[in-house]
């Protein structure tokens, strides 16, 4: 399969994954102010998911939809990193999260900008502009609840312990990705964490949050060999119906 | 119970170069994140060029009961409004 | 409706010649269509008849988030998750006004939450009802928000200003809510064989619960007489139970749905449909909190609030530590 499909399945499954596990909150956040944003942030990321998805299935040519690839394909052809896969835990975890991928997200974005690949440019140029504001968003509250009150930092704390080792998945290139940056598609993952790394101490400082030393990485969900365990159960909720009533138009 | 955020009140001005309206309240911690959660509660439509906010505590408010002695005066002075004035139809439009 | 059966002062409407000379120029106003804004003096009933109503309303938005964000993560295509998002959104962002509108007569949201959690304030029973098909999405929209609409549309007339402006913001966002919800029934109903038996098991199960958000008839009492006088109620229950009725047995017969009820039809002599009354004993029930969802629904809100009181405090701690960063640096 072309490295365009398969980037595009990268971006388009980080945005699908990630903006279901947040849409979850719907209903349930500590108040109602954040209660709006963070469906402000899944709708975001829904409509990114067309896009990417979108494009995948165009380019693939098989006559597909985005929908189609979102809700018949199984675990092991998914293509996000693990970090977006992984449960919400409290709002603590999923605001750590966001940030850890909101950071990354921004940095590649605007490296799409200038990608050769014309439908990837114009797809960035849009996402941008959202993933710019949820990183606002997500680092001032990482940073408000890190430096908050005893309790809160001390969730952060164990939030940022049980999410880091899935941020160096991010960064790592298999061939896929090295055909893409030769196509001039994307940039060089690795290029990007020094200037990921920079950020990420300079939150976490005035958050008043350890890095870890440990730079271990879990892997193997950008490359479809082994997603977490979290995937398959969020899979059987979202694609339930579709799965259930195949050919049925919705 | 433990303590509430503070109530903010939104202004925002609009695509069209009006001047900010009030548009709602809403509660924050700080003025930071009052900014922040009026973009998405209150331009959730795109409804928002430029967002003003303000504790709620604030602000301070005309008595209604003043509202003969504030208002009056300028009640009288009817040659504040363009319709106070006839313009023949055929000077066009002013 | 999304406040039924809230209670004024019970006094009944006074007179005029009971009335005492502040009472008689607020009713005075009231008749002229003069909005009563929250420094004008008012009659302590309408103050706490509004808090009541508004509180009720607010609640109802709130838990109303729930039955709909049941289907969120099932919705079949990303089309239909991302709308169905942004309604669910609309509501956490309607409370959100209703309860800001509260809050200009005196009292916080914070104490309006407790009263929900507590059980010691009510929200619309309609929201005590389980969603158990992805066409009950379709019937929620449009006939739980159809109802609401038809209550809300003439409650932008209310009299309290605050009020008022909430309802004509939230009367122009909720536009979309009600034809999302058809454009699914019409989806489902022209669909598979087994669409069409969801759909026709969601109107089963939504019609009679839709009538009850109307409240009980009203004719007879003296809440809804104070309320009616002071505006912050502008129909009968009736009134708009009828008009409910009038408008959406048409929208059935276009989709090929049977409403379910046997005694539905046509009335030349009234202008309307004959219906069936719904089982007010179920709904007294439900609203003592025996539906078939009140635990679950309080106890979703609690665990919401509970499990969030680290990030409210967090969030406040650190706002308050930057301002005393900044004032020491001054």
């Amino acid at each position: 399969m072309s490295a365009l499909f398969e980037f595009c399945l990268r971006m388009g499954d980080n945005t699908l994954v990630l903006g279901h596990r947040v849409s979850e909150w719907c209903g349930h956040a500590p108040v109602l102010e954040e209660d709006i944003a963070l469906a402000n942030t899944a709708l975001d990321l829904i409509g990114q998911t067309q896009l990417w998805l979108g494009l995948a299935a165009e380019v693939q040519g098989e006559g597909k939809s985005a929908d189609d690839l979102a809700f018949l394909r199984d675990a092991w052809d998914f293509r996000n990193a693990l970090l977006c896969e992984l449960p919400n835990g409290d709002f603590g975890q999923t605001l750590m999260r966001q940030y850890l991928f909101d950071e990354w997200h921004c940095m590649m974005l605007n490296a799409l900008r200038s990608s050769t690949e014309k439908r990837v440019s114009d797809i960035a140029d849009k996402a941008i502009k959202e993933a710019s504001y949820h990183l606002e968003r997500s680092r001032d509250t990482v940073i408000g609840l890190g430096d908050g009150t005893t309790e809160s930092h001390a969730r952060m704390q164990a939030a940022l312990d049980y999410l880091y080792p899935y941020v160096g998945e991010l960064f790592v290139a298999d061939g896929h990705d090295e055909a893409a940056t030769k196509a001039g598609i994307a940039p060089d993952l690795a290029s990007l964490r020094d200037g990921y790394d920079a950020a990420l101490s300079a939150t976490m400082a005035a958050a008043m949050l350890t890095i870890p030393d440990d730079k271990f990485a879990h892997k193997g969900g950008r490359t479809g060999r082994m997603h977490t365990e979290h995937l398959g159960h969020m899979l059987t909720q979202m694609q339930w119906l579709q799965r259930a009533y195949p050919g049925a138009s919705w | 119970m433990s303590k509430e955020w503070p109530l903010w009140e939104i202004f925002i001005r609009g695509q069209h170069g009006l001047s900010h309206r009030h548009v709602g309240s809403l509660h924050a911690p700080d003025a930071e994140m009052a900014i922040k959660n009026a973009r998405d509660v209150y331009t959730r439509r795109n409804e928002g060029q430029s967002i003003w906010v303000v504790e709620a505590k604030h602000i301070s408010a005309s008595n209604p009961s003043d509202k003969g002695p504030m208002y009056e005066p300028s009640e009288s002075k009817v040659y504040r409004h363009p319709t106070f004035f006839d313009i023949p139809e055929d000077v066009g439009a002013m | 409706m999304y406040a039924q059966m809230v209670k004024s002062t019970g006094e009944g409407v006074k007179s005029r010649d009971e009335m005492s000379p502040e009472e008689a120029a607020f009713q005075d106003r009231i008749d002229q269509d003069i909005k009563i804004e929250p420094k004008d003096w008012m009659p302590e009933g309408y103050r706490k008849t509004l808090i009541r109503q508004i509180g009720q309303h607010a609640h109802s938005e709130i838990v109303g988030q729930l039955p709909e964000g049941n289907w969120i993560t099932r919705a079949p295509t990303l089309e239909r998750k991302a709308i169905l998002l942004a309604k669910v959104q609309d509501e956490a962002g309607h409370g959100l006004y209703l309860y800001c509108a509260a809050e200009t007569l005196g009292v916080s949201r914070d104490e309006l939450t407790e009263d929900l959690l507590s059980g010691r304030m009510k929200y619309s029973s309609i929201f005590n009802y389980p969603t158990l098909n992805w066409a009950d999405m379709g019937a929620v929209g449009w006939l739980v928000d159809g109802a609401a609409i038809m209550n809300q549309v003439p409650l932008q007339r209310t009299s309290f200003g605050p009020y008022s402006r909430a309802m004509i913001r939230i009367c122009k966002e909720e536009s979309f809510h009600q034809r999302q919800g058809y454009d699914i029934m019409m989806k489902m109903a022209q669909g598979t064989e087994a669409q069409k038996k969801m759909a026709q098991d969601a109107l089963n199960r939504t019609w009679y619960p839709a009538l009850m958000m109307f409240g009980p008839s009203d004719k007879d009492s003296v809440h809804s007489a104070q309320s009616l006088a002071w505006k912050i109620k502008i129909d009968t229950n009736d009134e708009l139970r009828q008009r409910f009725v009038d408008q959406t047995v048409p929208q059935a017969e276009y989709l090929g749905l049977t409403i379910p009820d046997e005694n539905l039809k046509w009335n030349d002599e009234k202008g309307g449909y004959d219906f069936s009354q719904p089982d007010w004993e179920e709904f007294f029930d439900v609203v003592r909190g025996n539906g078939p969802c009140n635990v679950d629904r309080l106890a979703a809100r609690n665990k919401a609030w509970d499990d969030g009181a680290w990030v409210r405090d967090g969030l406040l701690a650190h706002a308050e530590k930057r301002a005393a960063r900044k004032t020491a640096a001054e």
